[in-house]
């Protein structure tokens, strides 16, 4: 059983001493708590930007040239420049350029990292409500307008919850992508997940055991996302059962 | 109720409506017949504006509802529409289904929304469906739900888009009855359909249209039993 000690003593070696485990519990509250609030931002934008894009893809002809056309139309424009741009650069890119040069004045790298994470995910958010509630048939939106309803109470009451059950799969998707990116906010020397573990592997020169531990970690809450998912997609279906 | 003058549509260069011009009085009941393609889907889908006309001019209950800056949404609650694919929101009950608007545009609160709903359920003898969903239904039982959800707004008028084609045969004659008794309740109504037997019990006024135009109309007598226009006396032929 000589290997069981050596194993046991190698894991107090790089967990328990000088409460090494403490920069793996900090770094994944790090980790938490941006991608939560990237998720919180990305949602927000993403079906902003999903709407807009939307609502001016289905203009009617006769509005193009009125007052509220035209306003469609630049935020139009800016939501496409906003999604080329974002979904054209890397990630890393935009994070050390938030870091270094959009937001140098700030100290607070929680912050940038979840203004940069929740930017960079409302693009891919918003090509996902926008897909879905393309997928709804346009006889949805007749209905409701036909009831006198307007667009942005249609769109509100009928469109996007279907919209958004028949995503659901594709949002998942990209909060887990979320959730395994904020790794990279080491760059700037945020203390998250995989820089506690890194910072761990620096100090004792075991590579293999903090590594592995936080390679786990981000397992069980990926699989944790898909579970919570999987439960909610269920409820959701409530009403398909024919 | 309704007046169409010298109405004109077109999707790109097809031109789909040509120069039409018609008045609905209140209670008639006019059937919209013709061939696929003849327009009349579109020519109804215009009277609420969820097809901009590209030319001419539709008064509703006094109102130019093709003006710049009417709301439509007011006009629309008076014009009740009925689609041929029925259109239920699937995501919601079908007490949901038809108290959704009324609530939302602040007509009802949710009490009487939730009672009137009830009332007209039993009108089309579907009290028990309220708390299921619609993709529990069948065809006609969808649309009979879908004629309710229009009922709901009280319409002084309503439009009906092919409302039987979707249906299995079974389930067209439960469906032409809420439309008859509507009919008999005095309700205006316009019909595009192909069930010539409703339009000769049921109709006050027979259009026939084609290639974007109305050829001929009358009462169904002289429609169905004397036709004028050739077009007419083909398309009759192939259908009766």
């Amino acid at each position: 059983m000589d290997w069981l000690r050596e194993f046991i003593d190698k894991l107090i070696f790089v967990f328990i001493e000088k409460q090494r485990y403490m920069y793996i519990v900090k770094g994944l509250r790090t980790t938490v708590i941006v991608t939560l609030f990237a998720l919180l931002l990305g949602l927000l934008i993403g079906i902003i930007v999903a709407v807009i894009r939307t609502a001016h893809d289905q203009m009617a002809e006769s509005r193009k040239g009125g007052v509220s056309g035209v306003i469609l139309n630049i935020l139009n424009t800016v939501c496409r420049l906003y999604l080329t741009i974002i979904r054209g650069t890397p990630t890393m890119v935009q994070l050390l350029l938030m870091f270094f040069v959009f937001l140098a004045s700030s100290n607070n790298k929680v912050l940038v990292a979840i203004l940069t994470f929740g930017i960079n995910s409302g693009a891919y958010v918003a090509e996902i409500f926008r897909s879905g509630i393309m997928s709804i048939d346009k006889g949805q939106m007749e209905a409701g307008r036909s009831l006198g309803l307007s667009y942005p109470v249609t769109m509100q009451k009928i469109i996007l919850p279907q919209a958004i059950k028949n995503v659901l799969p594709a949002l998942v998707n990209e909060m887990i992508t979320l959730l395994k990116e904020t790794s990279i906010c080491g760059y700037i020397g945020l203390n998250e997940l995989t820089r506690g573990g890194d910072i761990i592997r620096g100090n004792t020169f075991e590579a293999l055991l903090p590594l592995l531990a936080v390679a786990a970690i981000y397992l069980i809450i990926v699989m944790f996302f898909t579970w919570v998912m999987s439960k909610l997609e269920r409820r959701l279906r409530e009403s398909d059962n024919r | 109720m309704i007046t169409v003058n010298h109405l004109y549509k077109s999707f790109g260069d097809h031109e789909v409506l040509c120069d039409i011009s018609e008045h609905i009085a209140p209670g008639e009941k006019v059937v919209i017949i013709g061939p696929s393609g003849s327009g009349k889907s579109t020519f109804l889908r215009c009277m609420n504006l969820l097809e901009q006309p590209t030319g001419g001019q539709i008064i509703f209950d006094g109102v130019v509802i093709t003006e710049k800056g009417v709301d439509i949404n007011k006009i629309r609650q008076q014009m009740g529409m009925v689609f041929q694919h029925f259109n239920l929101f699937p995501h919601l009950s079908i007490m949901e289904n038809l108290t959704l608007a009324p609530i939302q545009l602040k007509l009802m609160s949710k009490e009487e929304a939730n009672e009137e709903a009830l009332n007209l359920l039993k009108l089309v003898n579907l009290s028990e469906k309220a708390d299921t969903y619609p993709g529990q239904l069948s065809g006609g039982q969808k649309q009979r739900i879908a004629i309710v959800r229009s009922l709901m707004m009280k319409p002084k008028m309503m439009l009906f888009d092919e409302p039987t084609s979707a249906l299995d045969p079974e389930m067209v004659g439960e469906v032409l009855g809420v439309m008859k008794g509507l009919a008999d309740d005095g309700m205006t109504m316009a019909v595009v359909t192909h069930e010539m037997g409703f339009a000769r019990e049921v109709a006050t006024r027979v259009l026939f249209m084609d290639e974007g135009r109305i050829m001929e109309q009358g009462t169904p007598e002289q429609i169905f039993g004397n036709p004028q226009n050739e077009r007419t006396k083909e398309f009759l032929s192939k259908v009766l």
